[in-house]
């Protein structure tokens, strides 16, 4: 296509954008709403699933070595632990540090057992590829030489697994499905447009233009719908996610958590919310005009 | 410049509006196509411009042979033409000048080429005070006007009109049939579908009378009121 072409295309999707008028608003008014209601629970789910991540990786194995095993055999068993599948990392924690953590966390008085009196083992924390993992290295672990026990967690890490699993799956769901009714109301809307404009297509086809040729200012009328829909919901989101995050952020970095930080993460929300915009309103144009199009 | 030999045409209906047709026009005639009502005069024209193909039988126009065309060639056809209706059909939300140089963008002219080609059709109909109004804002005539220079701006070698001055009165539709007439005189072929018996008596040309599906009369400089 010619350069004066795409010009000529996009000046023409603009004013027939303005000389629609209301109708152009009404397409507008939709996409708006339901980006936002897209760009909120895509705001959301992307937190859910980055806290999520957090809690997952906090989630190893615990092998406790057993009492007298010497140095030479605890090197052994941590060359035996790094070759099981999934392991990505293997970390020694001598019984001491093992009491100091607790003295810390519990009280001096958990001192008295320190010495040759500490009834704790040498722990080896077994890091996993994926946290689901651990079930099975943690299995595996138990009947290596020298190990007197290996937890994961145990009814505790597979009541988090199925938690978090039952969040990820239901809010893709719910996304894909707020899609699809995005989809459904701007191709809907633009398609009454279109619908209003049936003799148009009629006479361009008469004078010759090509189906391609008639396409494109239609196409380009959705994209910019999409697009000047999409503004509104960008300027709520960012400014309502700022707010949240600054409340939000001081709980939840407390439990060790963090949500996204603004930037960049506000950057790739506003871009996909626009890209959706202008993808979900091009092809409700292209959708809704197709059988305009039969010779 | 246009032929049809054994055409038929049948809708999904079953209705039969083209029983028999065949005939051929020369580049540079003028042709009126007469007809009553459901005579399948609308079904000739619609055929011509490839709106509607027909059952059987074989029609060329220019260097279209309907029966090797697929549905690609069909724009590029239609901008072989120029077809003006009964009611005008131009878009309502372009001006004057918009709805003609429409015609020309679509077959991707550069703007400079497009700018002094429409000026001067425009001018040619006598519009040329009137570019920047809308359709609605003109008579019938003026629209009537503003269609014929859309069919004429790409310099078209076939004009097809179907009932031209259908809605018109007779002083505009004299207007119409100059603008017309001017136009085959610089060579380029007219087929003018009317009902309108005081033109045909007053502007003699080759007459086409289609009655039942069949081609009944072919008459050089024909009237009404001597049907066959």
């Amino acid at each position: 296509m010619k350069p004066s072409v795409i010009k000529r295309h996009i000046k023409d999707s603009l004013k027939s954008l303005r000389r629609n008028g209301w109708m152009s608003v009404a397409a507008v008014s939709a996409v708006t709403v339901t980006l936002l209601l897209v760009g909120i629970f895509m705001a959301l789910l992307l937190n859910v699933n980055h806290i999520s991540r957090q809690v997952e990786n906090d989630v190893r194995v615990r092998v406790y070595v057993e009492k007298k095993t010497s140095k030479a055999q605890e090197a052994t068993l941590k060359q035996a632990l790094k070759a099981l599948p999934d392991v990505t990392k293997v970390t020694f924690r001598s019984s001491n540090q093992e009491l100091n953590s607790i003295v810390g966390t519990y009280g001096s008085q958990w001192k008295m057992f320190s010495g040759d009196q500490n009834p704790l083992n040498d722990v080896f924390l077994v890091d996993t590829k994926d946290p689901k993992a651990t079930v099975s290295v943690a299995k595996r672990a138990k009947k290596l030489k020298n190990v007197s026990e290996a937890s994961y967690g145990g009814t505790t890490a597979k009541r988090l697994f199925k938690t978090v699993d039952a969040i990820q799956r239901g809010g893709l769901a719910f996304t894909i499905l707020l899609l699809f009714v995005a989809v459904f109301l701007i191709s809907n809307t633009i398609r009454i447009t279109i619908l209003s404009r049936k003799d148009e297509i009629r006479v361009m086809r008469l004078v010759g233009a090509t189906n391609g040729y008639i396409r494109w200012p239609f196409l380009l009328e959705g994209a910019w719908t999409g697009l000047f829909g999409s503004l509104l919901p960008i300027v709520a989101v960012d400014i309502a996610y700022g707010l949240v995050y600054r409340s939000a952020n001081l709980s939840t970095a407390a439990n060790g958590f963090d949500l996204y930080p603004s930037m960049p993460f506000l950057i790739w929300l506003d871009l996909a919310i626009a890209l959706i915009g202008i993808v979900i309103g091009a092809l409700g144009a292209v959708v809704s005009m197709r059988r305009f199009l039969r010779i | 410049m246009i032929q049809m030999k054994n055409v038929m045409k049948q809708y999904d209906n079953g209705v039969i509006a083209i029983k028999d047709l065949s005939l051929s026009v020369d580049p540079g005639e003028f042709v009126y196509v007469i007809g009553s009502s459901g005579a399948g005069k609308s079904t000739f024209i619609k055929m011509l411009y490839h709106e509607l193909t027909p059952t059987k039988g074989t029609i060329t126009v220019g260097k279209y042979d309907f029966a090797k065309m697929d549905n690609k060639d069909v724009p590029l056809f239609r901008r072989e033409l120029g077809i003006v209706f009964q009611d005008f059909k131009l878009l309502p939300r372009l001006t004057v000048y918009e709805n003609v140089a429409y015609a020309m963008e679509v077959i991707e002219k550069d703007e400079d080429e497009i700018k002094p080609r429409v000026l001067h059709v425009l001018k040619l109909v006598g519009l040329e005070q009137k570019l920047r109004r809308f359709p609605n804002e003109l008579s019938g005539g003026e629209q009537q006007r503003v269609s014929i220079a859309r069919a004429i701006v790409n310099a078209p070698d076939v004009v097809i009109a179907d009932e031209p001055t259908g809605n018109l009165d007779p002083d505009t539709s004299d207007g119409i049939m100059d603008i017309l007439e001017r136009i085959n005189a610089d060579g380029t072929t007219v087929i003018m579908a009317t009902h309108n018996r005081e033109l045909v008596n007053s502007r003699p040309h080759r007459l086409l009378e289609i009655a039942g599906g069949r081609l009944v009369r072919d008459e050089e400089g024909g009237a009404y009121g001597n049907e066959a």
